[in-house]
């Protein structure tokens, strides 16, 4: 009586049978329910979530963040939404109409389209694929298509200009975020989501947290936002990609970009934080959904913590971390888990032992790593100024 | 019923496509247009549940080489300031080459005699996969491994012969 | 297996269909009062001369090429991933040869300063 998903389920399907559709057609109508609910599901917690965002940036910065609509500011994404609705649509002269409408939707559905696959609990699994995971990365590829559209269409240099810089983070932190994701794959030898998530005794976080820490900074810079967001780095590129956007079309950016953040949530959820996981999950499954969707938020608020934190990073810098650090490191640490783990499985040790080595595996390789890191890193020069005042009095004039 | 539906709007997609890349004008409109053939393709490959190599169709094609064409088409000053000629004077020569090897082609698939495999197919296909390529099919899946190597190697010494 | 398959394509439908209408919408409630100098592009108030399509840096195009040969050498690692456990043991070295292979690339790479932004 508890599983009340599969409760609803079966009554909508006996209802639609009761007035003479046919299998097919009940089984259609029940997936395209399916769908819009998880859509619709996104879009109101998108909505909660812009509110949660600012309130916590101005938390953190030492301001109010909105208090002016409603108690504590809960109206204001209403607001907004109401004020972005009647917006005009600017298309700019030169502008290449067809790709330039393309690019907001596309973008938006990028993000919404990994839905598909999450399980939300242990009988309300989405599309269970056998390539879940390649299927995540795959469906991104659009994200970064339609980046590349809007650049290119807006006709607009700093659009362009930003389109291809954050194209080039994005491919590049592309790949230890993949190799991270080797990581689950390889301990619970499936690619079926459903599957990590039941393999995960313990949790991933303490089999593997080199992985799991690389897939966070990496996602982070998938995301697009600060501490990455050089992309639309105001002082230099306007808006990035999206300058030339107004309205809803904007809009659709804004809501991808926060999507996206949470769905990152979800993802680390899955593979690393036991994904529906939980007391009493099994037995009400309803509990499940309730469990993922609070982890997902809470991954949700640490990301937002630690952006919130941390100042832009340069493009350079940046992608020498990725390239000089972050790869190498994956790699080395796929390699180390496969070993440790085919060996292990060699000997039939108990669990502890094998999450203890692990886990112990992980950290010295962290170790290694930074302290390599830290001793080939070049020491920055800074200029050392002396300070001068700023306004300078006539005829003392520093020559 | 509806797989043939399916397979018809994706092959009319993936055609329709493929042409518009060879007639549009704008070089980077024919880039996007070809992503929409990959598209049709993928989503062929999911009718033939082969969903592995339609995922790895959308994450390669989609994801690695349409952007590698868009940027290739980006730094090339010229190409797209002009309206291109899209013919020269080899073009009825090249038709004709084009419509052979269609023939070709064409009687190829109609004359062999493919082999049906009659039990259904396997639902864990990549388990397989990857116990082939590592058994089997090992020194292939090596070789590859090494000719990556040469085209990342190739692509460097290419790259910094420009500067 | 197929029934998973119709699933996602209706949900990419819908995904499709929601942000549409979400876009739609408002071109029927919101003013449409344009003139030439709103659709002007925005360069910071600086009029826009010249060609827009700039040519940028090679260097994207490397970034690009670089990605590709491991996005392959990564789909080549799934199916390793996926089996492991059901091969022998010497399978996870023919594994890590495959990786070891492609990382003197990377070091090559890291080398010959293709890897550092200037």
């Amino acid at each position: 009586m508890a599983d009340l998903i599969n409760l609803i389920e079966i009554w909508i399907k006996n209802l639609l049978l009761g007035w003479g559709a046919s299998e097919g057609l009940t089984e259609f109508t029940l997936q395209a329910l399916g769908s819009v609910l998880v859509i619709i599901i996104c879009f109101v917690i998108v909505i909660a979530l812009i509110w949660v965002e600012r309130k916590l940036a101005g938390r953190i910065q030492d301001r109010f963040g909105p208090n002016r609509a409603g108690p504590y500011g809960i109206f204001q994404s209403f607001a907004d939404i109401i004020k972005i609705f009647t917006k005009e649509y600017i298309t700019p002269t030169g502008a290449e109409k067809g790709l330039f409408n393309i690019a907001p939707v596309l973008a938006m559905a990028s993000v919404l389209a990994i839905w598909a696959v999450f399980p939300l609990a242990i009988n309300v699994v989405g599309a269970d694929v056998h390539v879940g995971v390649l299927y995540i990365i795959a469906v991104g590829a659009f994200g970064i298509l339609a980046i590349l559209m809007a650049g290119w269409s807006s006709n607009n240099r700093y659009a362009l200009l930003g389109a291809s810089r954050s194209v080039a983070m994005l491919i590049s932190y592309e790949i230890p975020m993949v190799v991270a994701l080797l990581v689950p794959v390889l301990l619970s030898h499936s690619m079926k989501l459903s599957v990590i998530v039941e393999a995960q005794q313990p949790w991933f976080i303490f089999v593997a947290p080199l992985a799991a820490l690389i897939f966070v900074i990496s996602s982070m810079a998938e995301i697009g936002k600060a501490p990455f967001d050089l992309l639309e780095a105001e002082s230099e590129l306007v808006a990035g990609y999206h300058t030339e956007y107004s309205g809803m079309k904007f809009g659709m950016f804004y809501v991808a970009e926060f999507l996206h953040q949470f769905t990152v949530g979800a993802l680390i959820t899955i593979f690393f934080l036991g994904g529906w996981s939980g007391p009493f999950a099994v037995q009400w499954p309803i509990l499940g959904v309730i469990y993922f969707y609070a982890k997902s938020f809470i991954v949700y608020v640490v990301i937002s913590w630690i952006r919130l934190s941390l100042p832009r990073i340069r493009i350079d810098d940046m992608l020498n971390l990725n390239w000089r650090f972050l790869i190498p490191v994956s790699f080395i640490n796929l390699v180390a888990v496969a070993i440790a783990d085919r060996v292990m499985m060699e000997f039939e040790l108990a669990r502890w032992i094998y999450v203890l080595v692990m886990f112990g595996t992980n950290m010295v390789i962290l170790l290694a790593a930074l302290t390599l890191a830290d001793k080939n890193s070049k020491a920055v020069e800074r200029e050392e100024f002396s300070p001068r005042p700023v306004a300078v009095p006539p005829g003392s004039e520093i020559k | 019923m509806v797989p043939i539906i399916i397979f018809g709007l994706a092959s009319l997609v993936t055609l329709g496509a493929a042409l518009a890349v060879v007639t549009n004008k704008n070089i980077l409109h024919s880039a996007f247009y070809l992503v929409l053939a990959f598209v049709g393709v993928a989503s062929i490959y999911v009718l033939l549940e082969a969903p592995f190599i339609a995922v790895v169709q959308v994450m390669i094609y989609i994801g690695a080489i349409a952007i590698l064409i868009v940027f290739a088409i980006m730094l090339t000053r010229r190409i797209l300031s002009e309206d291109l000629i899209q013919r020269n004077s080899q073009w009825i020569l090249s038709a004709l080459g084009a419509v052979g090897l269609f023939v070709i082609l064409g009687w190829i698939m109609y004359s062999v005699k493919w082999p049906v495999v009659q039990q259904a197919v396997p639902e864990d296909t990549i388990t397989i996969l990857g116990q082939e390529l590592l058994s089997t099919y090992i020194v292939p899946f090596e070789i590859a491994s090494v000719l990556l190597l040469a085209a990342l190697v190739g692509s460097i010494i290419i790259s910094r012969e420009r500067e | 297996m197929l029934n998973y398959w119709v699933y996602i394509g209706i949900f990419l439908v819908v995904a499709l269909v929601v942000p549409l209408i979400a876009v739609l919408l408002p071109a029927l409630i919101s003013p449409k009062k344009s003139n030439p100098r709103k659709e002007e592009v925005y360069e910071c108030g600086i009029e826009t001369k010249g060609n827009i399509r700039i040519q940028f840096k090679s260097q994207y195009y490397i970034y690009a090429l670089i990605f590709l040969v491991f996005d392959i050498e990564i789909i080549f690692l799934f199916p390793w991933a996926v089996s492991l456990g059901k091969l022998p043991l010497f399978a996870v070295i023919e594994g890590v040869l495959f990786i070891a292979i492609l990382f003197a690339g990377l070091i090559y790479a890291m080398r010959k300063g293709v890897m550092t932004w200037s």
